[in-house]
């Protein structure tokens, strides 16, 4: 064996990564573009709302979307790395001092959204 | 035994199938195998069989009959030798057979030795209930029980499940699909688990079951599409008829 087991199992494992890593954060209003397959033909679903949490680490990374769909709180999880998700679009940048928004569920009303929005210079010195 | 190869198990992790289904698959170092002898049935031998050997060694390592034996045939020194029967693929002795002798899709089945459990009681050998924890229960937790009857028949029964030596056993997990096949570094990746702990060497040959059951349903698919085929040849002929008769 030429190269060693952990080689072997990372390169088998990074050709499943995306290509291109998305970048967002916990608080973030998302939209999750879902490649949805019906009979033999492929459209993109939207699933639009705030993340509300990220776990795992590597391939197994995944983030938790919840938004309130007809009053009823519904909340979706995607792996990171999913070929099915085409791509995630950040709407606007949460200003949150928790990792897990597990506060959101309680939550009923306009409270329910609202995460408070970065201030504008934090996400412009971001961006730099 | 048709297509085999000799492998060791490397561990288990996990890849997007071509429909983004996250998929379980035991990673496999299945080479080189190199083809020590080949048998054939109008030789002395009398059947049709390829020993392949894996794992390269040093020869000192190894005992003088077997080494002997792969000189014979100008092999190399290998830790595994073995046989398959009724090997499908022309290979002669010094050949290196790999992964590619198998494709994405198929189904295996793979021979592993489980691991072993060493002297394991009842409850943990063939899974029986045992007694209560608590409600005052007292030194009867993981007990068998009664293990017979009285004067008659006066001896316990054959096969009657009791405490002993478990695992380390060689067992077959049958029909399992390979969802890649790496050539460059001699890997197949299959689906799920299969008996045998990481690093342990395996066998993974051609699925005996799916291959005989994959021809049927093949012939009774044909059989089918005949029978269409020809009830469509039919009623085509018929509307012929029917639109000729109705020209004239």
């Amino acid at each position: 064996m030429d190269m060693n087991k952990g080689a072997l199992f990372d390169k088998i494992e990074m050709e499943q990564y995306r290509k291109e890593p998305v970048k967002f954060s916990v608080g973030d209003s998302v939209r999750v573009h879902t490649k949805v397959v019906e009979g033999d033909k492929e459209r993109i679903q939207i699933f639009a709302g705030v993340v509300i949490g990220k776990r795992g680490r590597g391939l197994n990374e995944t983030f938790t979307v919840r938004r309130i769909s007809y009053g009823e709180g519904v909340e979706r999880v995607f792996p990171i790395h999913s070929p099915r998700v085409d791509k995630v679009d950040v709407e606007r940048q949460g200003a949150v001092r928790r990792a897990k928004l597990t506060y959101l569920r309680g939550r009923i009303g306009k409270g329910a959204t609202a995460v408070k929005e970065k201030a504008r210079e934090q996400v412009a010195a971001k961006a730099k | 035994m048709p297509l085999g190869l000799i492998g060791k198990k490397l561990g288990h992790t996990r890849v997007y199938d071509s429909n983004g289904n996250m998929t379980p698959v035991t990673v496999v170092l299945v080479g080189p195998n190199r083809v020590l002898q080949v048998k054939t049935k109008s030789s002395k031998d009398g059947y049709d069989a390829v020993q392949l050997g894996f794992d390269d060694q040093k020869e000192q390592r190894l005992t003088k009959p077997v080494l002997g034996h792969i000189k014979k045939f100008n092999g190399t020194a290998v830790k595994r030798i073995k046989e398959f029967r009724d090997f499908s693929r022309d290979v002669k002795p010094g050949d290196v057979v790999s992964a590619d002798l198998f494709e994405v899709g198929q189904f295996v089945d793979c021979i592993g030795t489980t691991k072993g459990r060493g002297f394991e009681g009842v409850v943990g050998r063939w899974s029986f209930r045992g007694g209560d924890m608590t409600h005052g229960a007292k030194g009867w937790h993981r007990r068998a029980g009664a293990i017979g009857c009285r004067l008659f028949p006066g001896h316990v029964n054959r096969g009657q499940k009791m405490p002993g030596h478990m695992g380390q056993d060689r067992r077959t997990s049958q029909n399992l699909e390979i969802i890649q096949v790496r050539k460059d570094d001699n890997l197949l990746l299959i689906k799920g688990g299969f008996p045998g702990s990481e690093g342990e060497y395996v066998i993974v040959r051609e699925a005996k079951k799916i291959a005989i059951a994959s021809a049927r349903f093949k012939m009774i698919q044909e059989m089918r599409k005949k029978a269409k085929d020809g009830a469509a040849d039919k009623k085509e002929k018929k509307a012929g008829a029917k639109a000729a008769a109705k020209k004239k």
